[in-house]
């Protein structure tokens, strides 16, 4: 399993993450993300655009 | 085996050599960069680093922990791709295995009259959000040419600082990658937040005494005194250094779908500079020079760059962008300036935050939404594919997540 750790005081919301990895990440009724904090291997490639494409640089991965 | 070269250290050679290691590559990786920084983001530069006076460029700093050799202050002057060696400012020959191009664009100067005045300015590099900052907080009257990204960020942050802004563009609208319908709502965002706005006319000069900046001269001869100038007239692919490569490099450094240059599978191209052909723009080769395009393809090029040539993926990615002017966030997906027509088909009741479609021949070609993230990826999926804007009005009538639709002219 893959860790997804969000700082949520760098995030601002942009919802980039989203669109790379739409099956993990989610904006709320309130805008603000949530996450599901442990995904599985075979998503590592969408995760790690997810990455990428943050432009807080908000998310990290962790084995 | 010769080093991996990324020329270009800003976002899109940086996630080009974070790649190229996630995709194996263990010998040498270089990083060559003219600007004497590490990568920093360069969203910032019109907005926070203008705006708060503590703002600072270390702030905005990409962390860059891959493993990798940084030659910062270093020009690139040309290609030997005979000997495939990378040719330095200094003198030196850097040979490569592979090249990756990401040298970006730069700021277009004003090249009409007055262009030799002072008090103008540009937004590229960081020094020049800084100068600019500067020169703002002696409290200037502010002319703005050119109502795109740049343009209208910097009205924006301006307008926070409470200076008095005028805005000019020789279209009728500004932010022309919006389509002429969110234009139009850009530009009351603009007028309600005190900015002056001049659309639709040229600008014959810039006027100055004594070396310095004056004004601006429109194309009907009116005059409009400012202290300062930005110039914002978008961006050139730095591809001087490329003239003698004998590559197409006319629009862009010209691609195939893999990001590999045409005409030499030892280099790639990534971000602003890279000019490829996108399904959404019929196949047309087009270039963009937005944040997201340059990760996105950043490491798509480097995760490329390490294998073979026939076994490189075409790059398909869903362009994106996002602009953050009065605390609004205006965002786009696809390409919605190339929509024939636009139709808002989501708008809350307050009018703050709405959804746009861009059609063009019967397609979805675009979304733009304003205050919408959380509704991006309802049709992310559907750019590209048939627009039938009927069921997807029914279909937004009875979703109540939707922005609303009832003040939505069906």
């Amino acid at each position: 399993m893959i860790k997804v750790i969000v700082d949520l005081n760098l995030c601002q919301s942009h919802g980039n993450c989203v669109l790379a990895a739409p099956d993990v990440f989610e904006l709320g009724d309130d805008d603000i993300l949530r996450w599901q904090e442990e995904v599985a291997e075979a998503k590592r490639a969408e995760l790690e655009e997810a990455v990428n494409v943050c432009p807080m640089t908000a998310i990290r991965l962790e084995e | 085996m010769e080093p991996l070269v990324i020329v270009g250290a800003s976002l899109a050679g940086l996630r080009a050599a974070e790649a190229a290691r996630r995709g194996g590559w263990d010998s040498e990786l270089v990083v060559v960069g003219e600007e004497g920084h590490m990568p920093y983001t360069r969203p910032p530069l019109s907005k926070e680093l203008l705006t708060k006076e503590a703002a600072s460029l270390t702030d905005h700093l990409l962390p860059a922990q891959v493993e990798a050799t940084w030659m910062l202050g270093e020009r690139a002057t040309g290609i030997d791709r005979h000997g495939r060696r990378l040719e330095l400012a200094g003198g030196e020959r850097l040979a490569y295995e592979r090249l990756v191009i990401a040298t970006g664009c730069r700021a277009r100067q004003w090249s009409g009259p007055g262009a030799e005045l002072s008090g103008l300015h540009v937004i590229r590099h960081a020094e020049d959000a800084l100068e600019l900052r500067a020169a703002l907080t002696r409290g200037p009257r502010l002319a703005i040419v050119g109502a795109g990204f740049i343009g209208c960020e910097v009205a924006s942050s301006a307008r926070a600082l409470d200076l008095e802004v005028s805005l000019f563009d020789i279209a009728s609208t500004p932010m022309p990658a919006l389509g002429p319908l969110l234009g139009e709502r850009c530009a009351s965002l603009h007028r309600s937040n005190g900015v002056s706005l001049h659309l639709g006319l040229g600008i014959a000069a810039l006027y100055g005494e004594h070396g310095r900046v004056r004004g601006v001269e429109l194309a009907d001869g009116t005059r409009h005194e400012a202290d300062l100038v930005v110039v914002a007239l978008g961006a050139v692919p730095c591809t001087d250094w490329l003239a003698d490569s004998g590559l197409d490099v006319e629009r862009g450094v010209r691609c195939d779908a893999t990001l590999t240059v045409d005409g030499d599978p030892d280099l790639l191209a990534a971000g602003d500079i890279a000019e490829w052909p996108h399904p959404l723009a019929g196949g047309e080769r087009i270039r963009i020079e937005h944040w997201t395009n340059a990760a996105e393809q950043g490491s798509f090029a480097g995760r490329n760059a390490v294998v073979a040539a026939a076994e490189r993926q075409p790059y398909t990615g869903i362009p994106s962008f996002w602009s953050d002017q009065y605390g609004i966030r205006i965002q786009a997906l696809g390409l919605p300036h190339l929509g024939h027509q636009h139709h808002v088909v989501e708008e809350s009741p307050d009018g703050v935050r709405l959804v746009a479609v861009a059609e063009r021949d019967g397609k979805l070609v675009g979304v733009v939404a304003f205050e919408g993230a959380r509704r991006l990826p309802f049709y992310r999926t559907q750019i590209g594919g048939p627009l039938d804007l009927g069921s997807l009005r029914t279909q937004l009538a009875e979703d109540p997540k939707a922005f609303g639709t009832s003040a939505v002219a069906a």
